[in-house]
């Protein structure tokens, strides 16, 4: 059995979180197949503090890759870097958290190394079987990989994040090798500010659906979301009705979150929604309409109308954070 | 300006998954376009046209894999205003991405297509896993998750804006490139061409009356995979579904008060 390579993520020098969810499945990997290192990967410039911070998690090694064309993620470039360390460092098994960068890199890399790959792997069965989810969540498969080599992409909603071992690793540098970009560049960075958490990494998610009817109504939820610290979400039909900007829709097509709590307000339930937010540890459910499904996944539902419970339950949560 | 688009058909995502034994049943299963696929037709016939009502400047092909009945989703396609179609025979329901990419890589080799752009994702198989399997096996640049695409004047390049964890990142391909769509691609004014400065409606266009009955002139190319001489080991195998956890439904509150003090003293998350 050959190691596990674990592809981790930095921003400006400093590890991504998202990176320790990859971190706890190749663990689990480890513990199942019994044998075999686990060996971490950052690729980028200036990476030194990140390939140290990373080596705090009870990781047998860090290679760390650092080179000025680099600096900013594509696709075209650290793809062939992973490839050549998966083979130099004789791992058998690729795998990476299923972020954006994930989602782009990790296949690209099964391509370089003829390997089959499992995306948003949320168990495992097996030294190279495993379960995702498939179809919006409605089904798990269970699939193996028959290649010699394989490539896993870890939904990050199913995997805790690893903790740090109180020790250090050895970090060794490799070299990048020849780096091209096949002609491509990437020509800005449209960055989304916002004071709020992102969707995917808030602790609590507030989500309106079209029922919220109108684009300035969506400040009630702002309001709650801004006292609990978390993120403000929405359906596709809300999205689509143009309440809200697309990138906070919520759903199979849009991101997958699992808050601590999650609150849907006017909110049906349609599958496709439910397959974004389902594995949220606490569900609450504010709808007018009793027969709505979004009742049968939540945890506390009431049935009313949002217009009647909103304000009364922002002034109570007040109440409840100034008491704390 | 030839811009090959993959299709796959699926099951309708609005209807309810039932399994039986190891296999999802499709059983009276109907089937639709994969909605990211026919996001990606939408933008390719933006991207070959000049504006609303303006002729068209280029060719779109359609590729899909499945069985014969998939020809109806190709159809569909072309119906929208695709120019033709290409249907490899295959157990769609069988094959796993790297077969898809292996065979799709095998028809850009023979269409040598300017663009390849194909739907982020399906939505069976929710791997999203093909456009950059393709653009591996090709060496070719890829830009995924696309919100917004311009092609450039000399038709050259294209730039990209494609959702990326904490916003939009644009990223210029030369030509030949893979492009990925998400959702956002199909809003009125995500998909601009040097030609003209058309807008559109929101959402992947519906077939018009004309465009069904040209749609039934247009050809569907029939290949296999030996033909396009390549040969198919699975790399993945499902060896079985199951469902997923159910989560029981909880409680009815009566009022707010109920509501806050069930998630301070019970749920414990406040």
């Amino acid at each position: 059995m050959g190691n596990i390579l674990i592809v981790a993520e930095q921003k400006a020098g400093a590890l991504r979180s998202a990176s320790l969810n990859a971190i706890s499945f190749a663990r689990k990997l480890r513990e199942t197949r019994g044998a075999g290192d686990l060996i971490g990967l950052v690729i980028g410039q200036n990476v030194s503090g990140a390939a140290s911070e990373l080596a705090g998690y009870g990781l047998t090694k860090v290679i760390s890759v650092d080179h000025a064309s680099l600096g900013g993620y594509m696709a075209e470039t650290y793809a062939p870097v992973v490839a050549q360390v998966a083979k130099a460092q004789g791992a058998d098994l690729v795998c990476g958290t299923s972020t954006s960068m994930g989602k782009d890199l990790l296949p690209r890399v099964a391509a370089l190394l003829g390997a089959g790959m499992a995306s948003e792997v949320s168990g495992v069965l097996g030294p190279k079987s495993f379960r995702r989810p498939m179809l919006a969540g409605n089904v798990v498969a269970k699939v193996e990989v028959t290649t010699a080599m394989a490539v896993v992409s870890v939904r990050q909603t199913e995997w805790a994040p690893a903790a740090a071992s109180g020790s250090s690793c050895a970090v060794e540098t490799a070299d990048a090798g020849a780096v091209s970009t096949l002609g491509a560049q990437v020509v800005k960075l449209e960055a989304v500010t916002s004071a709020r958490p992102d969707l995917t990494d808030a602790k609590v998610v507030v989500s309106g659906g079209r029922g919220m009817k109108a684009a300035e109504n969506f400040k009630h939820l702002e309001a709650i979301a801004d006292l609990l610290g978390g993120a403000v979400g929405a359906t596709r039909a809300a999205c689509d009705a143009g309440l809200v900007p697309n990138d906070l829709q919520v759903g199979q097509t849009g991101k997958v979150v699992a808050p601590n709590l999650y609150v849907a307000v006017a909110i049906s339930g349609a599958i496709q929604h439910l397959a974004g937010m389902k594995g949220s540890k606490v569900i609450v459910a504010i709808n007018k309409d009793p027969e709505a499904p979004i009742f049968q996944v939540a945890d506390y539902g009431l049935v009313a109308k949002w217009e009647d419970v909103l304000p009364e339950l922002t002034e109570k949560l007040k109440a409840v954070k100034a008491s704390q | 300006m030839k811009i090959l688009v993959t299709a796959k058909r699926v099951p309708d995502p609005e209807q309810k998954v039932k399994i039986k034994g190891d296999a999802v049943d499709l059983a009276g299963a109907n089937f639709v376009v994969n909605p990211f696929d026919e996001y990606a037709v939408e933008t390719a016939l933006r991207l070959t046209e000049k504006g609303s009502g303006g002729e068209r400047s280029g060719e779109v092909v359609v590729l899909s894999i499945g069985p014969k009945d998939a020809s109806q989703q190709v159809r569909s396609c072309l119906a929208m205003g695709a120019d033709r179609g290409i249907l490899v025979a295959g157990d769609d329901t069988a094959l796993d991405s790297e077969q898809v990419a292996r065979i799709v890589t095998a028809v850009v080799q023979k269409e040598k297509p300017t663009l390849v752009l194909m739907g982020k994702q399906t939505v069976d198989g929710d791997a999203n896993q093909v456009p950059q399997l393709v653009a591996g096996y090709l060496g070719l640049p890829q830009a995924c998750f696309a919100c917004d695409v311009e092609l450039a004047s000399d038709q050259a390049s294209v730039t990209v804006g494609r959702e990326v964890d904490g916003g939009t990142e644009f990223k210029k391909l030369p030509l030949p490139a893979v492009v990925s769509v998400d959702l956002r691609i199909v809003m009125p004014n995500a998909v601009r061409n040097a030609q003209g400065g058309a807008t559109y409606g929101d959402g992947p266009r519906y077939a018009s009356l004309k465009g069904i009955m040209a749609a039934k002139k247009k050809t569907i190319e029939e290949l296999d995979a030996a033909a396009l001489g390549v040969s198919l080991t699975p790399a993945v195998k499902t060896v079985g579904v199951e469902a997923p956890p159910e989560r029981k439904a909880g409680i009815k509150v009566e009022s707010v008060d109920q509501l806050i003090e069930k998630l301070r003293t019970e749920a414990k998350v406040l």
